[in-house]
Formats: C-alpha cells, sequence, structure tokens
C-alpha cells in the first residue's frame, strides 16, 4: 500500500504468532531493543486456531517479568489485525513508537554502553 | 437400656426422660466467670452442658478446662473433644485428665478445618478421625487399656457420643454413617441444628429402618434464629447447614423488633414436631451467645422441671 | 510426578546479589513437565538476570545447563568440569535435586529457583493437582483408589465430615469433597457396602512423622 510508518521497526516473520515465546521477546530487550512488539491476527481468526491467544499470555508473562528487573513492561505488547489491515498497522506502528520513544531508551543499552 | 457409666446424661436417657442439653462457648481469655456465669443461666434447665472445643478453630480456653470448672459447680459437663488439634497421646491425656475429675461425658468430633480460624497458617493434626476416636475412648473404657496396650490406672467412665448432620451432602450415606459410628461404639448423638424437619423426619426414618434408634439415643439439635439476617447467613456461608426458604422467609415477613421472638416461636413449634418424631430421645440447644433464652425455650416447650436423677 | 511453581524473579535476584558467576542449572524431568524448571524456564531466568544485572550495573555472567535430572549422580557429574567457574547455583529442579547437585558440590552455594509443592499429575495443561502424600501405607484398594490422605483437608479415614457441601470441602468451594468422590467412586463398582467398614487407626510411623525415610532393595544393590 506504500503507506508511511517509522523506519525504527525491525519486522521479524513467523507463521503465526503462536510460535514466539518468551524467550524470544526476552532475548529482544536483551540485544537492546527498546520495544517489541507482537502482531497477530485478530482473535478468533487464527488460522490455526489459538496461537495468537498463546502469544497474548506470553506477551503479558514477559511484561510481568520485564517490569520486574526494571526494563518495564509497557516496552512489550500485543496488538491484533487482519493482514489486510495496512491502515491500521502503520497506525500502530506510529503509536508505538511514540510510547516507546515518551518512556525513552532501553536501560540495558544505556548500561551496556557504560560497561563497554 | 442399663446404664454402663456415672453419666447423669446416660441415667436420665435409660429411663425414658427426654433430654435436654446445651453448650456454653468458653471465653477468648482465661476468666473462668465467663464460663460460671453461662452455666448459672442455664442450669436448672438442662441435664447436661456441652463445652465446646476450640469452635471453627478460633482458639478459646480449652474445652477441658472449662468442664472442671463446670464439675467444681455441681453440674454436669459434655466434654467435646476435636480430633484436628491433637495427636492420640494427647486425646488419651486428655480423657484421663476428665477422668480425675469425674467428668463423664464426652463428644467425639474432626472439628472444623484451621483455615476458619484465627489461625489459619498452622498445623493440623487429625492423627485419628472422630470414628476412631469414639473407639479409642470405648477401648479405654471397657478393656481398661490404653491404644498401645498397657493397662490404665482407674480407667475413664465415659457416656461416649459424636455429632451427626443429616443435612450434609451427600445424603445418601448419612444413615451409613451413623450405623459406621454406633458399631464404633457411639451411644449418644447431637445433631446439627434442624430448620429442615421434613429432612430431619427422612433422615430418622432411615435410622429407624436400620434400628438405630434403639443401638444410640439421638438428641435433636436447635438453635433459636435471632433476626433474618442470621437465617440468611447460616443458609449461605457455613457448610452442611440446611435452611429452608419458609424459614428465612417468615423470618423476613416479621418486623425487626419482633424477629427475634418469632425465631424462639419457630424453635418450641420444632420441638413439638420433633416430640412426636420416633427415636429421638431429647433435645440439643444451642443458642451461642444467647444463653439467657434456653431457660425459656425449655419452659416453652414444655420440657421444664428437669428430671431428678441421683 | 513432583510438581513445583517458578519462585518470584525478585526473591532469586536478591539470592544473588553478593555473586558474580552464575549457573542456572535446569532439570528435564518433573519440573519441565510442569513448565517451572526446564530448558524454557531456564533460558527465560538467564535473560532476567543477565538484563537486571545490567541495569544494575553488575558485570555478572550467567550460563544456562539443563540436565536430564538432578536426583541421580550420574548425571549431577556432568557438571564437575565446569562447576568451578561459577560461585553460585540456582537450581530449577524440585527439592529433591536442588539438595543432592548441594551435596556433590558443597563448597559452591545451591539456590532454590522453584518452590516445590507436591506429587501430582497433570489434569490439563496449566493445572496440577495433589495426589499423593507418601504415607508409606497404601489404602487405595479399600477407598477406591481415591485417596482420603492427599485429598481430605482433613485426612479422614471414615468421612465424609460434616461440612462436606455438593460435592465440594468446606475449606474451598473448588476442592472436590475426597469422601464423596470415594462414595461415587464405590457406587460405580457396586462396592458401597465397603464404605461402612471401619477403617482401623492410622500407622503413621512410615509418613514424615517417623522421621526422614529410605527404601533399602539390597537384591538391586552392587
Amino acid at each position: 500500500m506504500r503507506l508511511q510508518y517509522p523506519t525504527n521497526i525491525r519486522i521479524v516473520r513467523v507463521p503465526c504468532t503462536g510460535k514466539v515465546d518468551v524467550i524470544h521477546i526476552m532475548r529482544a530487550f536483551e540485544k537492546g531493543a527498546d520495544g517489541a512488539c507482537v502482531i497477530g491476527c485478530l482473535e478468533g481468526e487464527c488460522h490455526y486456531n489459538t496461537g495468537n491467544l498463546m502469544a497474548r499470555r506470553r506477551v503479558e508473562q514477559a511484561q510481568k517479568i520485564l517490569d520486574t528487573i526494571g526494563i518495564g513492561g509497557q516496552r512489550a505488547k500485543m496488538f491484533n489485525l487482519s493482514s489486510s489491515e495496512g491502515p491500521r498497522f502503520a497506525q500502530y506502528a506510529t503509536e508505538f513508537t511514540q510510547q516507546i520513544k515518551e518512556m525513552g531508551p532501553n536501560p540495558i543499552k544505556l548500561a551496556k554502553n557504560k560497561a563497554a | 437400656m442399663s446404664v454402663k457409666t456415672p453419666s447423669k446424661l446416660e441415667k436420665i436417657l435409660s429411663e425414658g426422660h427426654l433430654a435436654v442439653t446445651s453448650e456454653c462457648g468458653p471465653p477468648r481469655g482465661s476468666d473462668p466467670e465467663a464460663i460460671t456465669k453461662k452455666a448459672e443461666l442455664i442450669k436448672d434447665h438442662v441435664d447436661a452442658i456441652n463445652i465446646t472445643d476450640n469452635q471453627t478453630s478460633v482458639t478459646r480456653m480449652c474445652s477441658l478446662a472449662a468442664c472442671i470448672r463446670l464439675k467444681l459447680m455441681g453440674l454436669e459437663p459434655v466434654l467435646q473433644m476435636v480430633t484436628r488439634d491433637r495427636n492420640r497421646i494427647a486425646l488419651q491425656s486428655d480423657i484421663l485428665g476428665a477422668a480425675s475429675f469425674d467428668i463423664h461425658n464426652i463428644l467425639c468430633l474432626s472439628g472444623d478445618h484451621q483455615s476458619f480460624g484465627d489461625c489459619a497458617q498452622g498445623q493440623n493434626v487429625h492423627d485419628i478421625d472422630s470414628m476412631q476416636l469414639i473407639q479409642t475412648v470405648r477401648y479405654m473404657r471397657d478393656e481398661k487399656k490404653f491404644l498401645g496396650g498397657d493397662e490404665i490406672n482407674r480407667p475413664p467412665q465415659m457416656f461416649v457420643g459424636a455429632a451427626a448432620n443429616p443435612f450434609a451432602d451427600p445424603f445418601e450415606i448419612r444413615v451409613p454413617r451413623l450405623a459406621k459410628k454406633a458399631a464404633a461404639g457411639v451411644e449418644f448423638i447431637q445433631t446439627q441444628c434442624i430448620y429442615n424437619l421434613d429432612k430431619f423426619e427422612e433422615w430418622m426414618k432411615g435410622v429407624r429402618d436400620r434400628g438405630l434408634h434403639e443401638k444410640v439415643y439421638i438428641l435433636a439439635g436447635l438453635t433459636p434464629m435471632k433476626s433474618v439476617g442470621m437465617a440468611r447467613y447460616m443458609k449461605k456461608r457455613v457448610p452442611g447447614m440446611d435452611v429452608p426458604d419458609e424459614v428465612v422467609q417468615r423470618l423476613g415477613d416479621t418486623p425487626k423488633e419482633k424477629q427475634a421472638e418469632e425465631g424462639i416461636k419457630i424453635c418450641i413449634e420444632s420441638i413439638e414436631r420433633l416430640k412426636q418424631v420416633e427415636g429421638v430421645a431429647g433435645f440439643h440447644i444451642m443458642a451461642i451467645e444467647w444463653e439467657e433464652m434456653v431457660p425459656q425455650i425449655v419452659e416453652k416447650g414444655g420440657l421444664y422441671p428437669r428430671p431428678k436423677v441421683d | 510426578m513432583i510438581v513445583a511453581d517458578k519462585k518470584p524473579v525478585e526473591e532469586i535476584i536478591e539470592y544473588l546479589k553478593n555473586h558474580k558467576n552464575i549457573l542456572i542449572l535446569g532439570c528435564n524431568e518433573c519440573v519441565t513437565v510442569c513448565e517451572a524448571g526446564g530448558q524454557k524456564e531456564v533460558q527465560v531466568l538467564a535473560s532476567a538476570l543477565r538484563m537486571n544485572a545490567l541495569n544494575e550495573s553488575k558485570e555478572v555472567k550467567i550460563d544456562e545447563i539443563t540436565l536430564e535430572r538432578q536426583c541421580d549422580h550420574e548425571y549431577l557429574e556432568e557438571i564437575r568440569d565446569v562447576i568451578d567457574q561459577y560461585d553460585a547455583v540456582v537450581s530449577l529442579a524440585c527439592g529433591v535435586g536442588i539438595q543432592f547437585t548441594a551435596e556433590q558440590y558443597p563448597s559452591i552455594m545451591v539456590y532454590p529457583g522453584v518452590n516445590t509443592c507436591f506429587m501430582g499429575a497433570t489434569e490439563k495443561r496449566g493445572l496440577w493437582t495433589e495426589r499423593c502424600q507418601g504415607c508409606g501405607q497404601c489404602i487405595l484398594a479399600t477407598t477406591g483408589s481415591v485417596c482420603p490422605v492427599s485429598r481430605c483437608a482433613k485426612r479422614l479415614f471414615n468421612g465424609p465430615c460434616g461440612g462436606s457441601t455438593a460435592g465440594k470441602c468446606e475449606v474451598n468451594p473448588e476442592i472436590d469433597c475426597a469422601w464423596q468422590l470415594i462414595v461415587d467412586r464405590m457406587k460405580a463398582l457396586d462396592k458401597l457396602d465397603q464404605f461402612e467398614k471401619l477403617c482401623p487407626i492410622k500407622d503413621w510411623s512410615t509418613d514424615r512423622a517417623g522421621g526422614p525415610r529410605k527404601v533399602v532393595r539390597e537384591d538391586v544393590q552392587q
């Protein structure tokens, strides 16, 4: 559709968000990502039935851990949309980027730079 | 039935009178007057007084000490003993302690779970259950031995009782459960308080069909309702309690200031109906924190004066 | 199997505050099945601890190993050559594995990463419930294969008590009344007459009351 959305989003494709596990989200932040969002099909429309539902619960688990260790659970988020909803994707991407910018960079990045 | 112990309660029942017992809850402190005052209120209207044992797992003065206090007043105590808090050593030990003061009645119970009380984080013991406690007391009394097999010096002479709840689930095993207790050696039963008289009569029919009413004295439990709030609470929140809608309705339709009076009326009507039920050998009136009403209930229920036995 | 639950991350962080070289040791058996201490959980915990350390400007090394189990010497031997690199181990095995690991490696601190709960079964993924307390004298033959020791809150042998309501325990309406289950099972087996047999007083000397226990089989000892 050639819509505009922020350039700082790196997309990792998976066959279904059900493939995403807690460790994948954790590793993203370990490697310095400022935010991680899991974008899945609308609930009830998962091609594999419950993949996106499991993904949501895993995102929630990761959020809890990230809060406990001071990274901030709000940096991880789950979005649901249909693959044809290009404009909504652009909208979510923009909103999420804005939200992360307001939260500031991942504290891990700063800590790593200091250590280096 | 002939008597096996010096128990006054057993004597009254064996002579064919309708027995009347009541209960006192010990204080949450060490003031002996908390027991003696309550006992004074009811002593001429009952044959024996139960002392509860850390009821609903709320820590109180122990039943044994309060029973001794009653005995020193010249009254007839019923020692309630739950298996939740003591192992078999302590249970046998307390039984001997009671026997040393010539306490002749014991009620064997499992006890409410500790999560209901003030020490929900505590351990529970349940070394033996209530039926095994019945067997233990009978063994100590009749075989004159400890569970371990050694002889007992001056064995306890206790009239053994237990509780029965015709209203708990599953209903189909409530009569077999009474049969089991009878086989274990129980001699008298105090039932959970009765509001659903139809269900109670159904249970009694099952009891009579098996001849259990001739092996065991059954005392029907009654608790007067103070208010519609109490009725609703007992209906919804107390496990194993059956309060029919009609009772709640009847109290609800009564103006607030007259509800207590209505509750007493319901209690008296129950007594009259239960007197007609074959196999009911007496009444156990539990008016917790309302002991002052017991004399009135006994008198209006036509159960006063109490028979004199030596 | 033995069912355990993950300890809160904050608690583990607190244990490790003075350590720099940490090994997270998982177990491939029971704790993997109840998703508390298997390889996946090791990875997530290690990642969380690493990020936490960076956040607190601490330099720590956190390694991850998952053994087949931690209650057998032969598997614990597999880390013999590397254990000296670490000054602390967080074991995600059950209480047995944690202790056995510590016994093999007494000069290193071994912290528990899980709370070990009970012997139970998987009713469905995400729900594990207790079935056995290891009393040492199994009476399941007389109770229709439902255990009153582990499933009755008052471990009554001649139940139910007067608090059983609609098949549920007075302690918690989500807990089945064990004696209702026993009655139902006996009915299904057409053995309700057994219900009236009095169960004799239990010998608890083979339970924890008798002290730490052991099983000896000389016929298989080498």
